[in-house]
């Protein structure tokens, strides 16, 4: 890919309530593959930008029952196959005495999959992303909202897209840059 | 509602008219001006003043006095200390229990109170789960430093040995060591997940090269995607649904290291919701301890409000009580259940040679935080900081009297002896506190002491075009 490969227009607004309704507005004129970015999170833009749903909370489940098994499975076999003591007649698989250990492998679990999941499905970590390249986008941590329109939408026409994007009243549109 | 000229000025917070003149965020902030205020204490120029810098000197003096202890240790081993048997555990695991309490207010504040929607946490929530990990450090130190030779701590773990040899999974100490590094893995996570997009600020506003590829580290690329936020916030609401019941569990846990031992004073039902009251007590005293000197020295008075000040102390009054009725309800058990060594247990505590720790420990977590009824007590600076140094003193003690109270007077005369701490023992503590507030002096200097992005979304949140604007609907101009 050439450097000065196109990679979309993206516009600038002021407040949440301008992008998410520039969002829904994009989606409408029949753009798919669009993205917002904000300081804050907005509710409502990622699924005016077409984001359904998350697998997080799933892969929350798997750690933690990976986990909670885990733990139930390391003191029962430690104590019932690995290393039996006879204290008394006393039951080996005392599984009381397992819970404590059962249950804190559980959160472990489930809150390392968690990050992990969420970072891995954000993609992150990633050095490198074309909408660095513009330079307003720093703003985009501090107070500014932005919404982009990737090239690689079936509508996208750079003459014609850019003109719906300044049609939304943007502080401002801008190429990316890939 | 507001006029379609106002809207267009951008967001900034108004006066919230349920709250009037005391906020939980000072009107006229905007996303901006917030991003600026938190930033510029991490990135800003000359901001290594010499209060700053005097402050970590001190600590870091502490901390190379806690390095000669550990050396001396190593050398010469636990005898350096003023234990022995019957009384054991002494300083390490009266310390132990001290640290790790302090740490449950900051992931209460962190996870429990964003679940239950509590607005006021925002501004504290950060530098409260700074507190929680470096309380965590020291107090994990102090089970491995009290083995006696800490560089075989791993004998704790289930790991693959010649020996064949487990864990003792029926043993709360061991418990303890998955409870407590569980609980330290959590809160680091959390901790670094809420960080994320803040470096990402710090990143995007820093000037020097150094600062800019540090946090863009950190911030692993953070360009706050909507689908990226939709799968943060996510994230968050499950790891703070983790992390509440975990909190719960470590204090239990420690509690267990106690009450499942036949010792007489430990071996007791109400010790597990006893010690997570009385964690949350001293741990929202340590964060009135750290919060007021923070808001006055870097001015945040805007941010952590008098109303932050005032609720964290209703909090220690209520949780307070908890732990007042828990004394009552100990002692009134050890006499109902005419056991007569957990009776003599107790009048030894109230009458014995210890009896000045524990009527001090009365007066100091019981009596004195009585002052926090009073309105003004709780939205008086000097006041409420001097009580919440004395809730901290105080509870310090309440662990000192559960555990050398309780060993130095067991079941037999000929095993009733006196512990005396050594000038190490004094040492040791006050290296620990050299340590935490070493860490978090840098962490006030290289992190933002307050979450960015939380604070922009409060902002948001009670400016005139939020979400919640329609709730508290503005009187037309006149």
């Amino acid at each position: 890919m050439n450097r000065n490969a196109m990679y979309g227009l993206m516009a600038e607004f002021d407040s949440p309530e301008e992008v998410l309704a520039a969002a829904r507005r994009t989606r409408e004129a029949g753009y798919r593959q669009i993205d917002a970015f904000s300081p804050i999170p907005v509710e409502g833009l990622a699924e005016a930008v077409g984001f359904e749903w998350t697998s997080v909370p799933v892969f929350t489940f798997l750690g933690g029952l990976l986990g909670g098994c885990t733990g139930f499975f390391m003191c029962w076999y430690a104590n019932v196959i690995s290393f039996p003591l006879d204290i008394g007649g006393k039951p080996l698989n005392s599984w009381p005495a397992w819970i404590p250990i059962t249950f804190e492998l559980t959160i472990l679990g489930g809150a390392l999959a968690t990050v992990v999941a969420m970072l891995a499905l954000n993609g992150l970590p990633n050095p490198y992303h074309p909408v660095f390249n513009v330079d307003r986008f720093a703003l985009s941590t501090t107070d500014k909202f932005f919404l982009c329109i990737k090239s690689g939408d079936k509508n996208f026409d750079l003459q014609r897209t850019k003109a719906f994007l300044e049609g939304l009243n943007p502080h401002g549109v801008f190429e990316i840059e890939e | 509602m507001a006029s379609e000229g106002s809207r267009k000025s951008g967001i900034a917070v108004r006066p919230d008219p349920l709250h009037g003149s005391d906020p939980i965020l000072a009107p006229g902030q905007t996303l901006g001006s917030v991003t600026e205020k938190i930033s510029s204490i991490v990135i800003g120029k000359g901001n290594t003043t010499p209060g700053w810098i005097f402050g970590a000197f001190i600590s870091f003096c502490l901390l190379m006095l806690l390095n000669t202890v550990i050396t001396l240790l190593a050398i010469k081993g636990v005898g350096i200390w003023g234990i022995n048997i019957p009384v054991a555990w002494g300083f390490a695991i009266t310390n132990f229990v001290w640290w790790i309490g302090i740490g449950h207010a900051g992931t209460l504040i962190s996870a429990f109170l964003l679940l239950l929607h509590q607005k006021w946490r925002t501004s504290i929530n950060r530098f409260a789960e700074a507190m929680t990990i470096f309380a965590v450090m020291c107090a994990g130190m102090f089970p491995l430093l009290h083995m006696g030779r800490p560089w075989l701590f791993y004998y704790l773990l289930p790991y693959p040995n010649p020996m064949w040899l487990w864990p003792q999974f029926r043993s709360p100490l061991v418990w303890d060591v998955f409870a407590v590094s569980t609980y330290f893995t959590v809160s680091l996570l959390f901790w670094f997940v809420g960080l994320i997009p803040d470096l990402a600020t710090l990143r995007d506003r820093a000037t020097g090269r150094i600062k800019k590829i540090a946090y863009g580290i950190f911030s692993m690329g953070w360009r706050g995607s909507a689908a990226h936020w939709a799968r943060y916030e996510f994230a968050c609401i499950l790891l703070a649904g983790l992390a509440t019941p975990l909190v719960v569990s470590v204090h239990t846990v420690v509690s267990f290291d106690f009450t499942i031992a036949i010792v007489p004073g430990w071996h007791s039902t109400i010790f597990p919701p006893y010690f997570v009251a009385g964690a949350i007590y001293s741990g929202f005293a340590m964060v009135l301890t750290l919060a007021i000197p923070l808001r006055k020295y870097y001015h945040l008075q805007n941010m952590v409000t008098e109303r932050h000040l005032d609720i964290m102390a209703k909090v220690m009054l209520a949780t307070g009580i908890i732990v007042a009725y828990s004394y009552v309800m100990e002692m009134f058990m050890a006499f109902y259940s005419a056991n007569q060594y957990e009776r003599a247990q107790f009048v030894e505590r109230m009458t014995g040679q210890y009896a000045f720790v524990f009527w001090t420990l009365i007066t100091f977590n019981l009596v004195l935080p009585q002052l926090l009824w009073w309105r003004k007590a709780r939205r008086h600076e000097l006041t409420l900081f001097v009580v919440s140094l004395i809730i901290n003193i105080g509870m310090w003690l309440e662990r000192f009297v559960i555990i050398v109270v309780s060993l130095h007077h067991e079941y037999e005369p000929s095993k009733w002896f006196m512990f005396f701490p050594t000038k190490w023992d004094w040492a040791t503590f006050a290296g620990t506190i050299g340590m935490f507030f070493l860490l978090f002096y840098l962490f006030i200097r290289f992190l933002p002491m307050i979450s960015i992005v939380e604070m922009r979304t409060l902002v948001h949140e009670t400016s005139e075009t939020g979400p919640h604007s329609s709730l508290y609907p503005v009187p037309p101009e006149a």
